[in-house]
């Protein structure tokens, strides 16, 4: 999305002298003017170079925790040929101007999610960084009276032919302004010649968190600002039938409540529950006026509905042929006639994203304009919500960002930033909403629940020759605008996910199961449904059939090859790229070597959205079902890792949120409500569940980079519950893995 | 009135006694710093010290620290120089998305104030504070590192 070479967008990077002096570059345009005129010095620019020769380098994606703010400012000052050391960076606003037919990015495509933060990045910050260098180079040469071509650059400065002549881009900055940009792409460095990317770099932002001065959007601050909580129908679709305010608004510095109407059920959605807003002076008072009101709730259309009641719902939905989603060759023969047949069925729970940081927004909505401050992955979505919400012409809805704590795919969707304007529309005054962590947890937009029957047949020799996946499952596509049933499919099943175009008889279907409960994206969505439950599958065929789990999986991937991948992460999966990772963390953690009973191995790989990982890891079970896990080794393929310090910090997290996920995380609901609440009920892991070693390694392939935030997590699980069959004997085919064990071997 | 010291400036506060620390801080003091994760003393995003100890300060009463000394992630470092703690965090670059760690920090800074050489297992005990986004590979790396600048510092 943000790739530059379409011919039009040469002439959008554009150079100029900023009032302050210094030198921009950016894109496009018609933006110039504009920010220069006013005297704004919002960093609407991708690069200024100031007097003292340091660099501002604008971050035009949200920084979730994934290194985004880091990697991309690196590929700037790579081309641009500056010391690291030099550069500071700023968080840039969303920027959107008007076309013939609707908006068009001002600053690039802006938004974090799917793991394409750097991959979607890596031709267009390359080539700001080497325009920008372009141009200083040719300022140069003007002011020698030589050839660009016989200058070079290093380290922020311009070197001529002659050991005099040596300028810095703070000198240049004049000459520089002046120069219009040649109409043909920069040549980018050849990757060999790197000096930044390819090695580890820190945080950008490292120092400011620990001495407690990042700013996160709960940390917002605006003269005059209220604050605003919500209480929200604690049904699934409930309503405010009447409320009660008197108690709440007795409370000092309780100012006003205001009813919220969420949307009809089953419709698309702004906001995603009926409630009352509080607003008051400061965040305790709006606690307490929120805990003091008095609320009858019209419980609405999934009052009946519970974990159990979806249970046997999609059992029964897999009691009959579903709806087609993919089918190659003949699987009701293959099946039929294969040597050895195995049936299983596997379970998903929903799951909550939790960050850390609550939801929150600023929003101050005026006659005639609006801002907004928030923490989001889509700030375009929180300019739609609310030029929604207010009507306000989206030019005129400033939408700034923060650092935001923890993205995990809740912060797509910003039903936050409509609620905010709602109440500041309503009441005019600049307001902070702020949810609490109860607010968080039961009114999400979770990762769909599901249940996977898996059919294999193998043939006399063990090789898999009918391959059959039956999901009924919530989809996330759901209350969408104008989308058919038929695609819900679409985001629980990958048509093309392994081992689709290697076995030849493959059939998938999907049963679209009906669910009161929001759904949404969370780290990588669908993989790590699928990845536990076809990596778990894959290691049962293996031991059914008394064949070793790698060797079986190696010969079922085959030589490294280009597969054609139409799915995200696409256009190609190479299944030999996953077959050197296993076979790497095989060996690191000795899989072959026996062990005593009660200690085993197990490993699992997959492909997520481009990138390629796989873990290795080995538990013991006790008699009495305590698990242990005495070591977890992970190795991730992301091409070429541009940060290996952010890929590493991805990796050892990714296999964390995954391992906490598997052993304990559920979200259940009951009489249509959520049961779970804050972290005593939905335990995330802390360190004293950490395994006992935890070891990733990067395995760089080639010169392009994949992204890399959600890859670590799909095969964690199911090398957890592989290596407690090694250990045990005992097979999980749930999740989470809770209680199962002390269960299954206390029976 | 309720009068206490934070960062060795005298606050006064005259608002509900009830208001948790946490609040107070932030709405009030505006130390920002310090993050509200969960209320209910679960996270530990919150973690300040109070009197020298680490405390949850979203279940402490603003009425329970009159007349007392709180120090909070802004306090830290005295004149721009950064503890030990803080230094092995931004060495060993723990961080993603932040948010937990100002209290991880107060909560390692209690650890090696009472434990200047921890063991893993002490590290596992002490260190309750959640991380969604799962640093604690690098939490444990940056106390064990921690300590060890601590002990040069005793040495020098």
């Amino acid at each position: 999305m943000n790739d530059i070479d379409n011919p039009g967008r040469r002439k959008f990077i554009v150079a100029g002298v900023t009032t302050s002096g210094g030198l921009v570059f950016g894109l496009p345009a018609v933006v110039l003017a504009a920010d220069h005129q006013t005297g704004d010095r919002h960093l609407g620019f991708f690069i200024e170079i100031n007097h003292d020769n340091t660099v501002t380098i604008g971050n035009n994606q949200p920084e979730i925790g994934q290194g985004v703010s880091t990697v991309l400012p690196m590929m700037i000052a790579e081309e641009l040929d500056v010391q690291w050391s030099q550069v500071n960076v700023e968080q840039m606003p969303l920027g959107i101007v008007r076309t013939a037919d609707g908006f068009t990015w001002k600053y690039g495509g802006q938004g974090v999610g799917g793991s394409t933060g750097t991959r979607g990045n890596w031709t267009f910050m390359r080539e700001v960084g080497a325009t920008a260098r372009a141009q200083l180079l040719a300022a140069a040469a003007q002011l020698w009276q030589l050839e660009a071509s016989e200058c070079r650059t290093e380290g922020g400065y311009v070197y001529g032919p002659n050991k005099d002549q040596r300028v810095s881009y703070a000198d240049l900055i004049k000459v520089a302004a002046k120069i219009t940009l040649p109409d043909e792409k920069p040549i980018l460095k050849n990757p060999d010649n790197f000096k930044l990317l390819g090695r580890p770099q820190n945080h950008q932002g490292v120092k400011d968190i620990v001495t407690g001065a990042a700013k996160f959007g709960i940390d917002t601050e605006v003269e005059g600002m209220k604050v605003a909580m919500i209480q929200r129908s604690p049904y699934l679709d409930g309503r405010v039938k009447s409320y009660d305010d008197s108690e709440a608004l007795k409370i000092p510095g309780v100012l006003k409540t205001l009813e919220i109407t969420g949307p009809e059920p089953g419709e698309p959605y702004q906001i995603l529950a009926s409630g009352v807003a509080v607003i008051a002076d400061n965040t305790w008072a709006a606690m307490k006026g929120r805990k003091a009101l008095k609320i009858e709730w019209d419980k609405g259309p999934f009052q009946q509905e519970s974990t159990p009641s979806l249970h046997a719902h999609m059992e029964a939905l897999l009691k009959k042929p579903g709806q087609t989603v993919r089918n190659d060759g003949d699987f009701n023969g293959a099946f039929k006639g294969a040597a050895k047949q195995l049936s299983r069925r596997y379970e998903i729970p929903y799951v909550s994203h939790a960050p850390l940081e609550p939801q929150n927004c600023f929003a101050h909505v005026q006659d005639q304009k609006a801002h907004i401050i928030v923490p989001t992955q889509m700030p375009s979505g929180a300019s739609r919500a609310a030029h929604a919400v207010t009507g306000l012409d989206r030019l005129a809805i400033q939408v700034d960002m923060t650092r935001v704590g923890g993205g995990f795919g809740r912060r797509l969707t910003n039903d936050y930033v409509a609620e905010a304007c709602m109440v500041s529309k309503a009441t005019g005054w600049p307001i902070k909403l702020l949810w609490s962590r109860e607010d968080d947890m039961q009114h999400d937009f979770y990762r769909p629940c599901g249940i996977h029957e898996m059919n294999a047949g193998l043939d006399e020799k063990g090789a898999v020759v009918a391959w059959q996946h039956r999901l009924a499952s919530a989809s996330k596509y759901y209350r969408r605008p104008n989308m058919p049933e038929s695609d819900y499919a679409n985001s629980e099943l990958y048509s093309d996910d392994y081992p689709a175009n290697i076995v030849s008889n493959y059939h998938v279907e999907y049963h679209s199961a009906k669910s009161g409960m929001p759904r949404g994206s969370w780290r990588a969505p669908a993989h790590t449904a699928n990845g536990f439950v076809i990596q778990s599958f894959i290691d049962e065929l293996a031991h059914e059939s008394g064949q070793n789990p790698l060797a079986f999986q190696l010969q079922l991937l085959g030589e490294p090859r280009d597969i054609p991948y139409s799915n995200h992460g696409g256009p190609v999966f190479n299944p030999g790229r996953l077959a050197t990772l296993l076979k790497w963390v095989a060996g690191k953690i000795d899989f072959d070597k026996k062990r005593p009973q009660g200690r085993g191995v197990g490993i699992a790989t997959h492909f997520t959205f481009g990138g390629y990982a796989a873990h290795a890891i080995e538990v013991s079970v006790s008699a009495a079902g305590e698990l242990t896990i005495h070591r977890v080794v992970g190795a991730i393929d992301c091409g070429f890792a541009v940060n290996p310090r952010g890929v590493e910090a991805q990796m050892q997290g990714g296999t964390i949120d995954a391992l906490s996920t598997a052993l304990n995380l559920e979200i259940t609901v009951d009489q249509g409500q959520v049961q779970q609440s804050n972290f005593h009920d939905y335990p995330l892991l802390r360190q004293a569940q950490m395994p006992e070693q935890l070891e990733v390694h990067i395995i760089n392939h080639g010169q392009e980079p994949a992204g890399v935030g959600e890859m670590p997590l799909p095969p964690v699980a199911p090398a957890l519950t592989n290596a407690i069959f090694a250990a045990c004997g005992v097979r999980l085919r749930k999740l989470p893995i809770a209680d199962q064990l002390k269960e299954a071997l206390n029976a | 009135m309720i009068t206490f010291t934070v960062n060795n400036k005298k606050v006064d506060f005259n608002g509900d006694p009830d208001t948790p620390l946490l609040w107070v801080l932030r709405d009030d003091v505006k130390l920002t710093g310090t993050k509200f994760g969960c209320g209910i003393g679960q996270c530990g995003a919150c973690s300040v010290h109070l009197n020298g100890q680490v405390v949850r300060s979203c279940t402490v009463a603003v009425a329970a620290v009159a007349d007392q000394q709180l120090t909070t992630i802004e306090g830290l470092a005295s004149k721009g120089r950064l503890t030990p703690v803080q230094q092995a965090w931004i060495t060993h670059d723990v961080p993603q998305c932040g948010y937990c760690q100002a209290g991880q920090i107060m909560a390692a800074t209690d650890l090696l104030n009472n434990n200047p050489n921890p063991t893993d297992a002490d590290i596992r005990t002490a260190m309750t504070n959640l991380c969604r986004c799962g640093t604690y590979v690098r939490v444990k790396k940056a106390i064990l590192h921690a300590a060890e600048l601590m002990r040069q510092e005793v040495k020098s």
